[in-house]
């Protein structure tokens, strides 16, 4: 391993070598319009699911209640889709206004992924667009059709940007002949080895997310007294997708955390802050690394080495095998790490409970504290998939590819940087605004009139 | 050969962007223009119908320059993305602005509200696809050297040729958005917005003519060698082509024969950037980069190609299936004056139906 990360970080930028003093500030863009983004991607893999579910129920039952619960998800559905391919233009941009060198050294690599995902991502919108302004235009049986794409494009655009950032983590597809970047190989790149971890990771987590947040919305509405057959539908449909999926995250985790383990060591002692290499090594909770120690945290013994190996006295390498300048921030990395952890397995806790309650007595949770559990684990979901892209992501650093290119050589070489970051923060409060304000406008008009907004159809 | 291919795929990917998602902008325009709330609510409300269930689709296209740009020609991408951050910055804010307004504006709850959204919505329909032009211009009159932001980030688009493609890529899309629009009213039976958008289809038409072929005298000054390009061989073909579909399309207006103006418009936009490739060919960018310098390895292009190829295997019969649906009306909402909830008596507009 050591030779590796000797061997590591000599390739010579296509563009010449950067002198950005602004780096930090367009790491702080990236890191704002993906955090932004991030949240739409869920709604984009597993919301159409969950339409078109409700859409199949209305199918069979003929039971308008479910018709009326797919049309207004489907308007929500477009405006997040909207957003979305907004926000993920802005993404596109980005590489090459913050990270010209990446993409001019790398593009040949890793580009191919993105060319796919933009038929996929062309695809999804035609037939969201389709879908939304279809409804009683096109036959039930063709409108339900239309809508199997988006869920199959909802998993294979996801799967192609993901396929490059696990490039970026674990580079592959590529040789390195005098710093220069020859024998291209983009299908291998591609098709790397973390691909199939991360995508089924992110892909439980949009269904995490997008579940936990829809069914956030009902249980609140539960909690003030709706008890309607609407509302009730409503919140059973989402949770019992989010239940189905959390516990299983919890083992893709483990997949992920010792895949970690295996192709970037630097990162997974980043997770706990472990200084040293070493046989049946301890976790921490909580606490802050400081002075090359974890402090003021709880001491759990052996328990990384069965995190990453297994095994309680399983060997796993420390922070040293790297010099100071190649390890990433380490409390940044350990935060989001743990709050991932816990949060996750909070929600799993709360998704066991509902799955036992209604295995046994076929009915939902009658307490209230259930139902306030419901409400919070809306937006701790979507907290733990933001520590969970911080944990990757700055567990990556100080390298853009792995061991291969620094981020700074990749930075542009542009002025107004910090410009940059603030007229986007702007713009991303003020939108995330809208949105709020939008969706409420959405959820305050009833769902009676929402049935049938055009009076007689047509 | 495969780089020829692969700046084929670009300049396609560049058309149907300046074609479909330039005609969103222009819409905007339109939007703009249209005058005070009670007077303009029914050209918005056309605007409104005209662009819900296609714009997402036709902003990918943008998407898919990009990203065909940095895969088969990475360099040319990292030097022309950090020389123009400026206006491509303004791009990033516009497209935000103008695809959340749009998505928003329906649900305004107040006038105030409601023109507040609105004129987010048109300012940045005008600003984007200016910016975007003056990028273009900017490439084509060589003011893009390579290197990590090599260039001058101001004189670079704000030159006298980065200004004219930026005023001609507003008024091609507005000419184009009046064209479209001017079917889709006749097909939702609105004839007074038919006569509408067909005077301003003629107005812009005319408009972008001339300042296309005025254009010219600023490129002999400013762009020499992208001018000799437009004015011998390949290029001047192209230019022509364009003059004829453009004047073919004015006369299509004029006899209201508006489905068959769109195909015209379109080639005419079409055969101004496949001139453009060929007046600045063998360069990518003029006079420092040539196509194979630029170029990605073999390698690359072959999968990108594969994965077109594949892509478009499933892209065509969906979008057919789209713009066939779009074009029958079958995804018509009904026409609605945009905003004329907020007045206390709508005007004589009839309300029916267009399915």
């Amino acid at each position: 391993m050591d030779v590796l990360v000797l061997a590591a970080g000599h390739v010579s930028s296509a563009l010449g070598e950067s002198t950005q003093e602004h780096l930090l500030a367009a790491r702080h863009t990236q890191a704002l319009s993906f955090i932004f983004h991030i949240p739409l991607v869920c709604f984009g893999i597993a919301f159409p699911a969950m339409v078109l579910f409700t859409e199949g129920l209305w199918l069979r039952s003929g039971d308008p209640v479910y018709k009326t619960i797919a049309k207004r998800w489907s308007k929500v559905m477009l405006i997040l889709f909207a957003v979305g391919v907004v926000s993920g233009t802005i993404l596109s941009f980005e590489f090459g206004l913050l990270w010209p060198n990446f993409t001019a050294t790398f593009g040949s690599v890793f580009g191919l992924g993105f060319t796919l995902e933009g038929f996929s991502f062309f695809i999804e919108a035609i037939f969201i667009a389709i879908y939304v302004y279809g409804w009683d235009r096109l036959s039930p049986r063709r409108h339900f059709l239309c809508g199997i794409p988006i869920v199959i494009t909802g998993l294979t655009g996801s799967m192609f940007v993901i396929s490059v950032n696990a490039w970026m983590n674990h580079p592959t597809g590529f040789d390195l002949v005098g710093g220069h970047v020859t024998n291209v190989h983009p299908w291998a790149a591609l098709f790397n080895s973390q691909l199939p971890f991360e995508l089924t990771h992110m892909y439980f987590a949009g269904y995490m997310v997008a579940g936990f947040l829809v069914a956030a919305v009902y249980a609140r509405a539960w909690l003030r007294g709706d008890r309607s057959r609407y509302n009730r539908a409503a919140l059973i449909i989402p949770l019992t997708f989010a239940a189905l999926v959390t516990p299983a995250q919890l083992i893709v985790g483990d997949w992920a955390a010792r895949t970690v383990t295996k192709d970037q060591p630097l990162k997974l002692a980043a997770f706990e802050g472990l200084p040293k290499t070493e046989s049946g090594a301890p976790f921490h909770i909580g606490g802050i690394y400081e002075d090359g120690e974890v402090k003021h945290g709880i001491e759990i013994p052996d328990l990384l080495s069965i995190l990453a190996d297994h095994d309680p006295n399983g060997t796993v390498k420390g922070l040293n095998i790297a010099p100071p300048d190649d390890r990433p921030p380490i409390n940044v990395t350990r935060l989001s790490f743990q709050t991932m952890v816990f949060v996750g397995t909070g929600l799993a806790l709360i998704t066991v409970a509902y799955l036992f309650t209604w295995w046994r007595r076929r009915r939902l949770p009658r307490s209230r504290w259930f139902f306030r559990a419901v409400v919070l684990a809306g937006p701790l979901s979507l907290l733990a998939l933001i520590c969970g892209w911080v944990t990757t992501e700055v567990g990556r650093q100080p390298w853009i590819v792995y061991e291969v290119m620094r981020t700074e050589q990749a930075v542009t070489d542009a002025g107004g940087l910090p410009v940059i970051f603030f007229s986007l923060l702007a713009v991303y409060l003020s939108l995330l605004g809208a949105v709020i304000w939008l969706l409420r406008r959405l959820a305050r008009s009833s769902p009676e009139a929402a049935a049938e907004p055009q009076g007689a159809e047509s | 050969m495969l780089p020829e291919i692969c700046l084929g795929l670009v300049i396609a990917g560049i058309t149907a962007y300046a074609v479909l998602g330039g005609a969103d902008f222009g819409a905007g325009f339109w939007d703009l223009t249209a005058g005070g709330a009670r007077r303009g609510g029914r050209v918005r409300g056309m605007v409104q119908q005209s662009m819900g269930p296609v714009w997402e689709a036709n902003h990918v296209w943008l998407i898919f320059v990009l990203v065909l740009m940095w895969t088969c020609f990475p360099t040319a991408f990292g030097s022309i993305f950090s020389t123009l951050y400026v206006p491509l910055l303004i791009v990033v804010v516009g497209i935000i602005l103008r695809g959340t307004a749009f998505a928003l504006r329906g649900q305004a709850a107040t006038i105030g509200e409601a023109r507040f959204i609105g004129a987010l919505f048109a300012s940045s329909s005008v600003l984007v696809p200016f910016c975007l032009g003056s990028c273009l211009g900017a490439i084509a009159s060589g003011r893009v050297p390579v290197g990590n932001a090599a260039g001058d980030p101001i004189s670079s688009w704000l030159s006298p040729t980065g200004v004219l493609v930026g005023g001609l890529a507003v008024i091609t899309g507005a000419y184009l958005a009046a064209v479209y629009m001017a079917g889709d009213s006749v097909r939702a039976g609105l004839p007074d917005l038919a006569r509408a958008f067909r005077a301003r289809a003629l107005i812009a038409g005319s408009v972008a003519g001339v300042v296309a072929i005025g254009g010219l005298v600023v490129l002999h000054d400013d762009a020499r060698s992208l001018f000799d390009g437009l004015t011998s061989g390949g290029g001047l073909v192209f230019v022509i082509a364009s003059a004829l579909a453009g004047i073919a399309t004015l006369a299509l207006v004029w006899v209201q024969r508006f489905e068959l103006a769109r195909f015209s418009a379109a080639a005419a936009v079409a055969c101004v950037t496949v001139g453009w490739a060929f007046a600045q060919s063998p360069y990518l960018l003029p006079d420092r980069l040539t196509l194979d310098q630029a170029a990605a390895p073999n390698a690359t292009l072959a999968a990108t190609l594969i994965g077109v190829g594949a892509g478009l295997v499933v892209l065509i019969p969906s979008l057919y299936l789209l713009y066939s649906l779009t074009l029958r009306g079958r995804l018509d909402q009904e026409f609605e004056p945009l905003d004329q909830r907020f007045q206390p008596l709508p005007g004589s507009g009839s309300t029916e139906g267009g399915t």
